[in-house]
């Protein structure tokens, strides 16, 4: 039983970083409708922000988690300005193709200066150690990360559903051309849009590094099943993003523990199993 | 209808003085080339309409004022602005607003939400209460899906929402189409209570029954330029030109 028990935490971690990474690749996707490949890249720029904080600036993991959002949102912000904004009304294929060069060159880059293996973070000294709940050994460090996503999920969604600023995002998202006649600047709009859902990776990857150690190939090994999270939620839908993510994380752990052998398949037979059922996925509505 | 004072009405130019000016405005959707050159001018407080028939460049037109099309060339002043290289939204910002053909009802907001989206650009917009005043059946409706409405309801919606931003000239692009009659009436009688509050409102309307019982002037444009214009008093003299204009 305790088994199955910390396979279902390690579910529910894997689900955290689904979550927060599918939310901002849906948020992107419905803000800028680029399927953005660069995700993964993005995401272990945040966890290298947090890395070099620590060991060259002595900056601690509390500051990194804001810190590290912010300089990779920025710099996503530089590659939406200079290269994505000249995709708009261009085919889904054009910024699959450039984002997956992008996430290739960042790759490369931090291969070629940092090998492939992980480097350590350390856990801060207040998220050291567990608790016993009777039933299992919970690692503070790995409550916490639940935690802190779900929170951080649920204020995306609340900003985007429930806010003025989110209110101007979805209409954007369906009509921008009638919401910048409104007086709004759309093209800033979606220039911090991209800056957040970025951002909301890099989150993600500060969040990982403990765990997961410090790798440039990290993002690459993870945004696949994120995208198949994505498509599974329904491609642009916010609410389906956070849900699928937990969900599938658990999905993926309680595989691992009643049949171990298809824990790295189950995410994509369900995938293929809503696309036949539901193709514009469990919460999308169609184009 | 509840008749009410719109007490802050937008700050306006002075009366009849020129508000806008459009000269030798050509526009392109792509390759296609929709305005060969349209001149007019509009009056503040004025409620000018263009008529013509469908593809005749009207809505083009409204939109090119608005910066919302790909290329234009030509001159829009606005309160003696050149606004032809203005962004959209710099344009709301001066004071003019569009309330577009097909409504633009955004389909993941509820009514007020809608209602809201706009930021008001100026001072002298109308409240909440002066709207819900104007339009009592969006007050009934606030937590709807905007479109959900009924065709009437959604355009009561897309006028709405202009008011509340302070601009002082209003764009409508066919406020009629499809709606029944009582619905149209209804129109007319708030399209007329702005007039007389002072709002300057540029018109697109096929159905000239209608702008005859709002409109001050009239132009008519065909194949993108504008052919012909006549006051309301001229109106009735020109009805057989206007009918071999618009096909009727």
């Amino acid at each position: 039983m305790q088994a199955l028990y910390a396979q279902l935490l390690v579910g529910l971690i894997n689900g955290s970083f689904y979550a927060l990474l599918s939310l901002g690749l849906a948020v992107i996707f419905g803000m800028l409708n680029i399927i953005n490949f660069a995700h993964g890249a993005l995401y272990m720029m945040g966890a290298f922000v947090a890395y070099f904080l620590l060991n060259l600036g002595g900056i601690n993991y509390w500051w990194a988690l804001l810190i590290a959002p912010v300089v990779v949102g920025v710099f996503g912000m530089i590659l939406e300005r200079t290269m994505l904004q000249w995709l708009t009304g261009l085919d889904h294929l054009y910024g699959l193709l450039l984002t997956f060069g992008i996430a290739l060159i960042v790759q490369g880059v931090f291969q070629n200066y940092f090998g492939s293996s992980g480097m350590p973070y350390a856990i801060p000294d207040q998220l050291k150690g567990g608790m016993n709940l009777g039933f299992m050994f919970l690692p503070i460090y790995r409550g916490w990360v639940v935690i802190f996503s779900l929170v951080v999920c649920i204020a995306t969604w609340f900003l985007i559903e429930k806010t003025r600023l989110g209110a101007y995002l979805r209409a954007a998202t369906e009509n921008p051309t009638l919401v910048r006649a409104f007086g709004i600047n759309v093209p800033r709009m979606i220039t911090l849009t991209y800056g957040l859902g970025v951002g909301l990776a890099a989150l993600a990857g500060v969040l990982s590094a403990p765990i997961n150690q410090v790798r440039p190939l990290m993002g690459a090994d993870l945004i696949i099943v994120v995208f198949a999270v994505v498509v599974i939620g329904g491609m642009g839908s916010i609410m389906g993003s956070i849900i699928t993510g937990f969900a599938l994380g658990v999905i993926e752990g309680l595989t691992k523990y009643f049949y171990p052998e298809a824990s790295n398949t189950v995410v994509f037979v369900l995938m293929v199993l809503v696309l036949l059922v539901k193709p514009t996925g469990l919460t999308g509505r169609a184009a | 209808m509840v008749e009410t004072v719109i007490a802050d009405a937008p700050a306006k130019t002075a009366a009849g003085g020129n508000i806008l000016q459009v000269r030798n405005l050509e526009a392109w959707y792509g390759e296609s080339h929709i305005l060969h050159g349209i001149n007019f001018d509009v009056n503040a407080g004025e409620v000018v309409t263009l008529l013509g028939r469908n593809g005749a460049g009207k809505t083009t037109t409204l939109k090119s004022i608005m910066g919302i099309i790909g290329k234009r060339t030509g001159s829009v002043k606005f309160n003696n602005q050149d606004i032809t290289r203005t962004t959209s939204d710099k344009i709301a910002r001066m004071g003019i607003a569009l309330c577009p053909e097909e409504r633009g009802i955004f389909s993941s907001l509820d009514v007020r939400e809608n209602l809201l989206l706009p930021p008001v650009v100026r001072p002298g917009g109308l409240s909440l209460e002066q709207i819900f005043e104007l339009f009592p059946n969006l007050k009934e409706r606030l937590n709807s899906q905007g479109t959900k409405l009924s065709g009437g309801e959604q355009q009561m919606l897309a006028i709405a929402r202009i008011l509340r931003t302070g601009a002082s000239f209003l764009m409508l692009d066919e406020p009629t189409e499809g709606l029944a009659p009582v619905i149209i009436q209804q129109i007319g009688h708030t399209i007329a209570r702005l007039k007389k509050e002072g709002f300057t409102i540029l018109l697109v309307e096929q159905n000239f029954r209608f702008a005859s019982t709002v409109a001050d002037r009239y132009y008519v444009v065909e194949h993108g330029k504008i052919i012909d214009g006549f006051s309301n008093s001229e109106l009735a003299a020109n009805m057989d030109k206007l009918h071999t204009y618009l096909g009727v």
